[in-house]
Formats: structure tokens, sequence, C-alpha cells
């Protein structure tokens, strides 16, 4: 509360941030959203996914600029928008969370790389590591200049990340979900860093969905809804029910559909998997998937979902365990076994592991089912893939001006259909879905969790990873929760009783064994 | 929506025209290039734009663009095949050495063909399912064929001043020589292959993104193995019309250093080193610029080495413009 009290003192804000706008073609990004910031502030900026606090600290870094008519003002005075190299020399510092840092080479390196202090134009190794010290020493961390970054933690790696930072003489620090991959004890470490940088005056911009590090760090809270300014609240006001209504602004009930019949204990087992182990993270994970069932599979990052779902496909070898479809066992080694027997995956990371995006939309649909279509002689049969794509396009409304146009050109949410489109197209009786909303606008979203819908209905048995609770409940009919590899429990919805967030939770984390 | 995909019609939006300008370079390719080298050559030498020269040209690039035809399947897949020029060697010998058995000599053409295609078999099966890195593989046997071409000929010249398969290298057929008919139809089929079969897409998407082609049901070790068979059997094609031409063939020097020139054409052609993006058509673009470029250099009375020196900085410079035409489709 104090330090709350102490940025209402009518000092000037170190950063202010006005009428910020960004439009990307015809979609706005950013519509006129402002800010600001004080020095030894820590204002945590929230917002669902795609609200716009990435384009939003894109512009402040430079990496955008904004549209016309937007400024930033760094204490007081109007800072260049739009060049990175001019926004770090005026104090602004972006820790990424794919963190940037060279392995191969010190700590002490790393903080000075590409800013390395030189004597007669050669770089100055004593006073790189002198200086290194002084700010390690600043941050009061138990690594040393000279240590090898490969030998440090995940954690203690974002630290060297934070020491670069202030090596540029940083005044506002941009942290960008700084926790996602760290211990809790390196969380721990990462806070008290945090609370020396405020106490030197820094102002930091902490972005993170996670509610309690917000109540427990923050001064101030701004939040973004689809890509506008929604308020800003002070810690004392702060509640959860108040955060949870501005990010959402709308009614959720709606937003997920579950027109489709739950199945009952009678329907058919599609898939039955048993013993399922890779030999480094999974042990022996057994369930069963019914026809037109939704079944989710939750847990936290790390606990061995995606793990799963690729050695059920086949994309990953196996050390044991068995799968049977409709009842009768079949093997699969390979994806293309996989979906020769009906099982089709859909992958969490669609740019790396699932577009290609130099290719038109028509040849990413129809890839799975090129042989199936071509003609003699393996030529291919270009109108079968048309008519698959026109057809895709429409059934999903994929929004493209031509099915000729490279995969690449399409925003995340019409991208995810495309995935999506050519899953279908091999008409697979199991669909395992990867995170299938993530980074997909809300709109993009709707017309999934409709798809989904429809796919239940037709009897296709789904298993749906995700990391978003409330899509879970909103969609699934029943959930497996995994932990450390092992499939630790089973939510299921009982008459009239929704499926438990808690529950659910408690299985993640290992709370209900305590 | 992502920002990286909005990213593109944003650029698109702000500098149209420039952007424009870009997608109209990266569509005619290297066309404008071959067609002011030539037009300069002219200007220097008048010899150059006669009927005889062009022939010469298109003849002495023809195996360059039979081994390049191979190189762009390579290249597409994100591979490089760095053993052509060896396997060139021999198969070449093996030509020879087949057309002077009595009554069999014509059977010297398949049998390079099929030596070439063995080779390039083992190279994409050490690549393809010992999945060893195409560099180091194509590296070793660059280095190892080379020995066996020199072994086959007990590292002489092997003759045949009666090849009975000469027509292929000095002969011509309605004015066209064969070697540049030959050229053609490999370019006219690999384009056929690329554009217009099943296999053909699937090279695109293993060079585009290999693991979403596996995880698609493609069998990339299938279309590797494909790539590398094609760019061997490419190569005793070239073999074959090498010993054609020569009535000879010497395993120690035949082919030094083709996969160079074979590589620079393919690049040269607009292919992507990193697979996924590219044309035939390119590949014969390139082929014919480092031929006009050898052939007008030589006529402008260009010395030995300075020919070294300027097609070595064309290469330079035609990457540099690959950078650019790549950064007009990027997606940041």
């Amino acid at each position: 509360m104090s330090a709350a009290a102490k940025v209402e003192t009518g000092r000037q804000p170190v950063l202010e941030m006005r009428h910020i706008s960004k439009t990307f073609g015809a979609i706005r990004a950013l519509q006129d959203v402002s800010l600001s910031v004080h020095a030894g502030e820590l204002h945590a900026l929230m917002g669902e996914n795609g609200a716009g606090k990435s384009t939003l600290m894109k512009v402040l870094s430079g990496a955008y600029r904004p549209d016309a008519g937007g400024e930033i003002l760094i204490e007081g005075m109007p800072a260049a928008t739009g060049d990175p190299i001019k926004a770090r020399a005026s104090g602004v510092a972006v820790i990424y969370q794919e963190l940037s840092l060279a392995p191969n080479l010190t700590v002490a390196q790393n903080i000075f790389l590409g800013n390395e202090p030189r004597r007669f134009g050669i770089v100055d190794r004593d006073q790189c590591t002198r200086r290194a010290r002084e700010i390690i020493a600043r941050l009061g961390v138990s690594f040393s200049a000279r240590d090898m970054v490969s030998s440090l933690s995940l954690g203690e790696r974002q630290l060297v990340e934070i020491a670069r930072a202030l090596s540029t003489n940083a005044r506002i620090i941009v942290m960008d979900e700084p926790t996602t991959s760290l211990t809790s004890r390196e969380t721990d470490r990462l806070f008290e860093v945090i609370a020396t940088l405020k106490s030197q005056g820094i102002a930091i911009i902490y972005i993170s969905h996670r509610m309690e590090e917000v109540y427990q760090l923050a001064d101030r809270v701004s939040v973004l809804r689809d890509s506008g300014y929604v308020g800003t609240i002070e810690r004392a006001e702060l509640s959860a029910s108040r955060l949870v209504s501005m990010m959402v602004g709308r009614d959720l009930s709606a937003f997920y559909k579950k027109d489709h019949r739950p199945p009952d204990a009678k329907r058919a087992v599609a898939l039955s998997v048993r013993g399922m182990s890779d030999g480094r993270l999974l042990k022996n994970c057994s369930f069963d998937l019914h026809k037109g069932e939704v079944l989710a599979l939750a847990g936290l990052v790390g606990s061995g979902r995606t793990e799963l779902a690729r050695l059920i496909f086949g994309a990953d070898r196996r050390t044991s365990g068995t799968l049977e479809l409709d009842g009768k066992p079949v093997t699969i080694g390979s994806p293309r076994e996989a979906l020769d027997a009906g099982i089709a995956y859909l992958t969490e990371d669609r740019k790396e592991l699932g577009l290609f995006l130099d290719m038109s939309i028509s040849d990413n649909i129809s890839m799975g089912v090129l042989a199936r279509d071509s003609l003699a002689g393996g030529l291919r049969d270009f109108a079968a893939a048309e008519r698959r794509a026109s057809k895709a396009v429409a059934d999903l409304s994929i929004r493209t001006s031509s099915v000729q146009a490279n995969a690449g050109s399409l925003s995340g949410g019409n991208q995810q259909k495309v995935l999506l489109a050519r899953l279908l197209e091999t008409e697979p009786r199991v669909v395992i879905l990867d995170e299938p909303t993530r980074g997909v606008d809300v709109g993009a979203k709707s017309e999934i969790y409709r798809l989904i819908d429809n796919l239940a209905k037709q009897g296709i048995a789904i298993l749906m990873i995700s990391s978003e609770l409330p899509e879970v409940i909103g969609v699934a009919d029943r959930v497996l929760v995994m932990r450390d590899g092992t499939i630790s429990g089973e939510v299921t919805a009982s008459e009239g009783v929704p499926l438990s967030q808690e529950k659910i939770m408690e299985l993640a984390t290992g709370a209900a064994q305590q | 929506m992502t920002d990286k995909a909005t990213e593109i019609s944003a650029g698109g939006q702000a500098t149209g025209t420039s952007r424009r300008l870009r997608t109209a370079i990266a569509a005619l390719g290297m066309l404008p290039v071959l067609i002011l080298l030539a037009a300069g050559f002219q200007f220097m030498n008048p010899r150059f734009l006669t009927e005889t020269n062009l022939l010469i040209v298109t003849q002495q690039s023809s195996i360059n663009i039979v081994l390049a035809a191979g190189m762009t399947f390579v290249i597409l897949t994100g591979g490089i095949d760095l053993s052509v020029g060896a396997i060139l060697a021999a198969s070449a010998m093996v030509a020879v050495m087949v057309s002077l058995v009595p009554d069999w000599g014509l059977l010297g053409v398949p049998a390079a063909i099929l030596v070439g295609l063995a080779f390039g078999l083992i190279n994409g099966l050490l690549i393809a399912y010992i999945k060893l890195p195409p560099f180091i593989v194509t590296l070793g046997s660059l280095t190892a064929v080379r020995g066996v071409a020199r072994l086959l000929g007990q590292d002489t010249t092997v003759f045949n001043s009666d090849l009975p398969f000469d027509f292929i290298g000095n002969g011509s057929l309605f004015g066209i020589p064969w070697l540049v008919i030959i050229a053609l139809s490999v370019v006219v089929l690999s384009w056929l292959v690329l554009k217009r079969t099943v296999l053909g897409t699937w090279i695109y998407a293993v060079g585009g993104n290999a693991e979403a082609a596996r995880l698609t049901g493609i069998k990339v070790p299938l279309v590797l193995l494909f790539v590398y068979g094609v760019s061997g059997m490419l190569a005793g094609l070239g073999g074959a019309m090498s010993a054609a031409r020569l009535y000879a063939a010497n395993g120690l020097q035949l082919g030094q250093s083709y996969e160079l020139d074979a590589i620079a054409a393919v690049i040269l052609g607009g292919t992507s080193f990193v697979g996924g993006v590219g044309s035939i058509w390119g590949t014969l673009i390139g082929g014919l610029i480092i031929a006009v470029l050898s052939n007008g250099l030589i006529l402008a009375g260009v010395s030995d080495i300075w020919q070294y020196i300027i097609k070595g900085l064309v290469i330079i410079v035609a990457v540099a413009l690959d950078r650019y035409r790549l950064q007009a489709g990027a997606r940041t």
C-alpha cells in the first residue's frame, strides 16, 4: 500500500503512453490506449490472449510504430516511436519470454552482448567483468559474472536478462509472463529482485495471467480488452471479481457451446489407451474415450499432456502401452498409421509443427489426402483440392481472399481453422486437439467450440488438451488431469453439478494428496 | 489474430509501391538478369548473339542444367548434394567402359544412369533412414565416389573413338543438339514431377516444414530417398552426356567442382537454400546465366582468372537478391 500511496504524490510519471492505436491492414490491434507508469511502481497489465497487451508492449519497445496521433512520453519528454534502438537508449527494456541469451558465453559477456565496454577498440574484459559484478550485486543473486549461462537454471537466466537491462540503465522494465517456466523457489527469487528494482526507482510493467501474482506484486493494474483500454485499478480496490469482469466483459455462458448429449456409461468406447509409457516422462497412462464424447486432458505445462497425445498418434516412440480402436487392438508406429486407423491430431504449435506457411491454403488443407485424391500416374487432382478447400473455407468461415493465398498470410485464428480443416479431411473417428484455441481471437474461439460440439454430435470421439480451465469446463463432458507424467485423476460432472475448477487444480498441482 | 500474420498486410499497405515492385521482381526471377547480361555481352562483342554462339552456350550449359535439375529437388527439401560431380565422373567411366563391349555398347547410357541412381540412393538411405546431415553424407561421397571413379579405370583415361552413342554429345535433331534436347526434357519432366504430382507437393512440404509433413502423414524418409535418387540418377545421365561429348572419361579430372556450378544455378534460380520455395524454371535460367557469363567473358577477352572472380561475385550478388526477395514474402 505504501508504494501505491507513493505514486499518488503527483510526481510526473516516468512513462506515459497516450492515445496509442495500431492497425494492421484492416485489423485494429490497439484502439486509443493510454497508460501511465510511475517510477518505482509495478504496474500489472492484464487481459485475455489477443487483448492487445503484447502489441502495446511492442509499441513501447519500438518494434511497432503507433498510428498517427499516439505518443509516448518518457519523463515528460516525447520519445521516438518505432525505433527499438532509440527506445532502449531512452530507458525501456523488455524481458522476453523466449530468452535471448547466448548459452555458450559467460554471464558477463551476455550482460554486455552488443554493448561491450571497449578500450582502444578492444573489448575490455576486466571492465566487463567488474561492471557485471556490480550489477549482479545490485540484484543480490547467487551466480557469478564468470559463470557460463549454459550452467544456469531458467530462472537464473531470466535474472541475467534483467541484469542486461540494468546495464543499459533501463528505467522501465517490461516483464512478459516472467514466471511461466519458473519453479516456485525461482519465482520467489524473482519477486525479491523485483522488490529491489522497485526500491531503486525502476518502473516495472508486468504482464501476467496469474491473479495471485498480480495480488502479491501490483501497485496498480490496467486491463485491456478487445484491443481497447478498459481501466486501471489501484491496489486498494483490487478484487478478483472486479478484474475478471473487466477482462471478460461479456456473458461467458453463451460463449461455450455444449449441445451434444454427454455420453452415458452405455456409449461405446472409441479409443482405449492402456499402460502408455515413453521411458522419460510418461508412466503407465491408461484411459477410455467414448464415441461422441469431449474428454479434456488438463494439467500444468510440463505434466505430459502433449507427450501423451503424441504417443497415441505415433509421433514419438513408446516403450510400452497398447491401443484399441472400437474394441480392436491396433498398432500405431507413425502418424501415417494413426491417420490410416482414423486418429487425427491437431498440434499445439501450428507454425512450427502444423502449417506449410509458403504453400497455398488449398494445399495445406489437402495435404493429408493428396494420395487419396490423386489421378493416374500420381498426378495431382487440383480440382479436388480446390473443392475441398472451398468447402472448408465456407464451412469453417475461414477469412481469406482466395484458397490459393499462402497459409502464412492468414491470421492466427484462420490458420488454426485451416489445420482443423486438414484434420477433418482425413475423416477421423478419434480427434486429438492440442490447445485448439491457443493464440486465436475471441470470434474464432467460439467458432472452434461450435465445431468441437458438432463433431461430438456426429459421434466422433474428441480428446482436447487445454490449459484454460474455463474452456475445459465450458466444452468438456469429462476431465482427465495429468501430473508428472501420470494421470492423477478424473473429474466428472454429476446431475446438475458442473465440473469443478477447484478439483481440477487440486489434481493438477497435487494438492489433493496433501 | 496474431501480430505476425497481420504484419504482412500492414507492410503491404504502408509501402504499397515498393512491395509491388518486390513482388514483380520475385515473379520474374532472374530472367531480367539473363537478358541484361546477354545484351551487355552483345554490346561488347557482336559475335555473342549469333546462332552458332547461342548453340555453343546452350550446349555448354546442358550438362550443368541436368545436374542442377537434380540439385533443385534436393535443395527444395532443404538438403544439399555435393557428390554430383564425382558421381558424374564415375558414371562417365562406366559409360565408356560399357561402350567398349562389342555389340552391347549402347548399354553404356543406361549403365551410367543406373550407376548414378545407385550412388544417389546410397546417399538417400544414409540421410533419410540413418538421419545423417546431407552436407556430411554427400561430402563423404564426393570423396569416396571420386575414388571409385579413379579405381574404375585404374586411374587412367578410357577412350572409345567409335562410341556407339556419340550422337548424344555431338549430334543434332532438326538442328538442335541432342544435349540441349535432353536438358530441356529433364527440365520439363522435373517441372511435371514438382508441380503436377502428389510427390512434388510432398517435396515442397518436406522442405517447407519437415516435422509438419511427418505429422500430416507424409513419409518423409521416402521423399528424401527419392530426391537424392533423382539427383544421383541425373548426375549419371550427365556422365553419359559428358562421355558422349568427349569420347573419353577420366576419373580424376572429369566433373571437378561441377557440384558448385549446379548449386549456383539453383540458387541463382531463386530456390531457397532452406527449402520449400523455388522452381525448376528458375534453375534453367540460373544455369543459362552461368553459361552466358562463361561464354561472354571469353568472347570479351577476359582472362581465365578474372572469370573465376566475376562468376563468384555474381553468385554472391544473386544470394543477396534472394534474401531481398525472401523479405518480400517474409513472415517476420
